[in-house]
C-alpha cells in the first residue's frame, strides 16, 4: 500500500513496510507529493475546501462533524494570526487509533496539518498529545525535526515563500482537555476548563484568534484526499460516510487493535478480522464508539455496519470507532461502576450539574453492584441523568449518562438482580 | 532551584509558543521540575511561575488540575495502573490484586522503604495492549502478566 495507488489504507499503509515512521519510507511511497503539488500550483484555499467537502470526511475524533464545513467558518482575509490545532488528547476509554498514527505515520499527519495550515490561512499550528504518551509525544517531535530539515516545515517551504511551523504540545493527565475548548484553555496554560459556546473557535479560538481543532486521523487523511480527489475519498465508504476509518478493537477478542476498513463495512467483519470472541464465549455487548456511546447488545450490534448513520439508527454512536467488546463473562453492574467513575473522577468541576450529577450516578451504581442497592434506585439514575443533560457547558455530563442510560436500558434485568438478591447474575 | 540542564528544557518549550503567551509553557516546565526534584512543592510551582512570569496561583491551579504531576513526595517508582474499563476487560483487575499484595501497599501508597508508589489511572489511550502502567509518568509497560509485573518491579532500583 502506499500515497501513489488510491487504496483503502488511508492512515495505516506506513505499517506495511519495515520503517513506517521514517521520512524516507513516506516519501518512497507518495508522501508530500499533494502538499508539493499544492504549493507548486497554488492551489485556491475554496479548492482545497471543496475537495474536502465532496469527500465527505467527517471528524474522526467522536463528534462525526463534517471536516469541509468547519473548514469553510474560518474567517477569510482576516488581518491578524489564525491557527491550526491538532487534538490527539486521546483519552476516551477504547480509543487508541491516534496513537498509532503517530507512531506508525507521523509524517501523513504532518503534511496533513501543513495542508491545513495552508488552506487556512494559518500562522502555525499545534498538536496537543495525550498525557500519558510520552514517547509517542517524543517521536513526533524527532519527526517534526526531520521534516524540517527536509524544508517542510518554516520560511519558504519548498521554495514557496509561504512560511509556517508545527509544535507539540503535551498533556498532563486530564480527560477533559479532548473537549475542543478545554484544550486551547490548556496550550493557553491554564486549567483544562471548557469555554462557553458560542463564539467558537473559528472567531475566538487559540488566544482568542480564529482556530480550526481537527482530530488526527480527520488531519491525516487530508493527504489521501488531495492526493487521490475528493470523490474517490467519499467511495471509499458511502454516502455522507466518505472514507476508511481506523476501529480501535478492545476487550474480549482475541486480536484486540487497529483495524482500517470502508465505512459501511458490516461490524461482523470487524469483529472476525480481531480474532472473534473468545473460546467458549458468545458476544454480550459492545459500546461502539468509546466509552461515551450508549452499549449496544449483542444482536442489535450484528445486524449494524460501521458508520455514522446505521450506529445512529441503532441508538448508539460511531464516536471515535473505539470498539469495547464485551462477552457473557461480564456482569454489566460492574463495567458501569468502573465507567461512572471515570466520568465522575475526569468532571472538571466547573457546572454543577456535571460535577454533583457524576458523582451521584457513581455513588447509586456503586452501591448496587456492592449490594446495597434499593428499588428506586434505577428510575433515580435516570433521573439525574435527565438533570445533567442539556444544562452544562460542555458534553462531559452528557458523555457521563449516555452509559448509564443505555446500560439500564438494555440490561435492566441484571440491575434488578443485583438489588434484589445482593448478588451478581453472572457470578462476581 | 532547578539546573541549568533543566532551564534549557524550559526554554525550549517557551521557544514553541509567541513571546507574549510564555504561559503556554507552564505545563511542561512544571513536568520538568518534576523529573528534575521528584515531585512539586509549594516553592518549586512558585519558581517556575517566577521564570514564566505568570502569577504563582495560575501554575498552583494548573498543577492541582492535571493528574500526573505529584504535589507530594513519592516513591523513587510510580506505578500508575490503568483499571478503566477495556483494561479491566483484559486483566487489570488481577494486575491491581497482584500489585498490591507484592508490595503490600494500596493505591495511593507508597512503599515504606520509599521504593515504591502505587496509583490507579485513568485511560491511557493505549487500550488495545492492556492491561498497561505507566512507571514514572513516561515509560508505558503494555499486556502485563503477573509474570512480567514480578520481572519490572524487580528491574525498578
Amino acid at each position: 500500500m502506499s500515497l501513489n495507488v488510491p487504496n483503502h489504507k488511508v492512515c495505516s499503509w506506513t505499517q506495511d513496510y519495515d520503517q513506517p515512521a521514517s521520512l524516507a519510507t513516506y516519501t518512497a511511497h507518495g508522501g508530500y507529493e499533494a502538499l508539493r503539488k499544492i504549493l507548486a500550483e497554488k492551489t485556491p484555499a475554496e479548492d482545497i475546501i471543496a475537495q474536502v467537502k465532496t469527500s465527505a470526511l467527517r471528524g474522526r475524533g467522536g463528534a462525526g462533524f463534517p471536516t469541509g464545513l468547519k473548514w469553510s467558518f474560518m474567517p477569510r482575509g482576516y488581518a491578524g494570526d489564525k491557527y491550526v490545532v491538532c487534538n490527539t488528547d486521546e483519552g476516551e476509554p477504547g480509543t487508541f487509533k491516534d496513537r498509532d498514527i503517530l507512531l506508525y505515520n507521523p509524517h501523513q499527519l504532518i503534511e496533513g496539518m501543513l495542508i491545513a495550515g495552508y488552506t487556512l490561512g494559518a500562522k502555525a499550528g499545534y498538536n496537543y498529545i495525550h498525557g500519558e504518551i510520552f514517547e509517542q509525544y517524543e517521536s513526533w517531535q524527532q519527526a517534526l525535526e526531520e521534516a524540517r530539515a527536509a524544508g517542510f516545515l518554516g520560511k519558504n517551504i519548498l521554495g514557496s515563500g509561504w512560511d509556517f511551523d508545527l509544535f507539540a504540545h503535551h498533556g498532563y493527565g486530564a480527560y477533559i482537555c479532548g473537549e475542543e475548548t478545554a484544550l486551547l484553555e490548556s496550550i493557553e496554560g491554564k486549567k483544562g476548563q471548557p469555554r462557553f459556546k458560542p463564539p467558537f473557535p473559528a472567531s475566538f479560538g487559540l488566544y482568542g484568534k480564529p482556530t480550526t481543532i481537527n482530530n488526527t486521523e480527520t488531519l491525516a487523511s487530508i493527504p489521501w484526499i488531495m492526493r487521490f480527489g475528493g470523490q474517490a475519498f467519499l467511495e471509499l465508504g458511502k454516502p455522507n460516510n466518505g472514507g476508511s476509518k481506523l476501529f480501535s478493537v478492545s476487550g474480549h477478542v482475541n486480536k484486540p487493535g487497529n483495524y482500517e476498513v470502508r465505512l459501511g463495512t458490516p461490524f461482523a467483519e470487524l469483529l472476525e478480522m480481531a480474532g472473534g470472541v473468545r473460546a467458549g464465549h458468545s458476544l454480550k455487548a459492545v459500546i461502539p464508539g468509546g466509552s461515551s456511546a450508549p452499549v449496544l447488545p449483542a444482536d442489535v450490534m450484528m445486524a449494524c455496519t460501521l458508520d455514522f448513520d446505521s450506529i445512529a439508527k441503532a441508538g448508539s454512536m460511531l464516536g471515535s470507532g473505539a470498539v469495547i467488546v464485551m462477552d457473557d463473562s461480564v456482569c454489566m453492574v460492574k463495567a458501569l461502576e468502573r465507567l461512572s467513575y471515570f466520568y465522575f473522577e475526569e468532571s472538571c468541576g466547573q457546572c454543577t450539574p456535571c460535577r454533583e450529577g457524576t458523582g451521584w450516578l457513581y455513588r447509586i451504581v456503586h452501591r448496587i453492584e456492592h449490594g446495597q442497592g434499593r428499588p428506586e434506585d434505577l428510575d433515580e439514575l435516570l433521573r439525574i441523568g435527565r438533570n445533567i443533560g442539556g444544562n452544562t457547558i460542555c458534553a462531559l455530563g452528557e458523555a457521563a449518562v449516555g452509559p448509564v442510560a443505555s446500560f439500564v436500558k438494555h440490561f435492566r434485568q441484571e440491575f434488578e438482580y443485583h438489588i434484589e438478591n445482593k448478588r451478581c447474575m453472572v457470578g462476581h | 532551584m532547578l539546573s541549568p540542564q533543566s532551564l534549557a528544557l524550559i526554554d525550549q518549550e517557551v521557544a514553541k509558543y509567541p513571546p507574549e503567551h510564555k504561559q503556554s509553557a507552564v505545563m511542561s516546565a512544571l513536568r520538568i521540575a518534576q523529573i528534575e526534584l521528584g515531585w512539586l512543592s509549594r516553592d518549586t510551582i512558585e519558581f517556575v511561575a517566577n521564570y514564566l512570569a505568570m502569577p504563582a496561583i495560575a501554575a498552583y491551579e494548573v498543577a492541582t488540575f492535571y493528574n500526573m504531576y505529584d504535589l507530594a513526595p513519592v516513591g523513587r517508582n510510580k506505578v500508575t495502573l490503568c483499571t478503566n474499563l477495556p483494561c479491566q476487560l483484559q486483566g487489570a483487575d488481577k494486575i491491581a490484586q497482584h500489585l498490591q499484595a507484592k508490595l503490600g501497599i494500596g493505591f495511593g501508597e507508597t512503599t515504606a522503604d520509599g521504593r515504591y508508589t502505587l496509583k490507579e489511572g485513568e485511560c491511557m489511550g493505549t487500550c488495545g495492549h492492556g492491561p498497561l502502567c505507566l512507571h514514572n509518568n513516561h515509560k508505558m509497560h503494555t499486556q502485563l502478566t503477573t509474570e512480567s509485573v514480578d520481572k519490572l518491579l524487580d528491574e525498578m532500583k
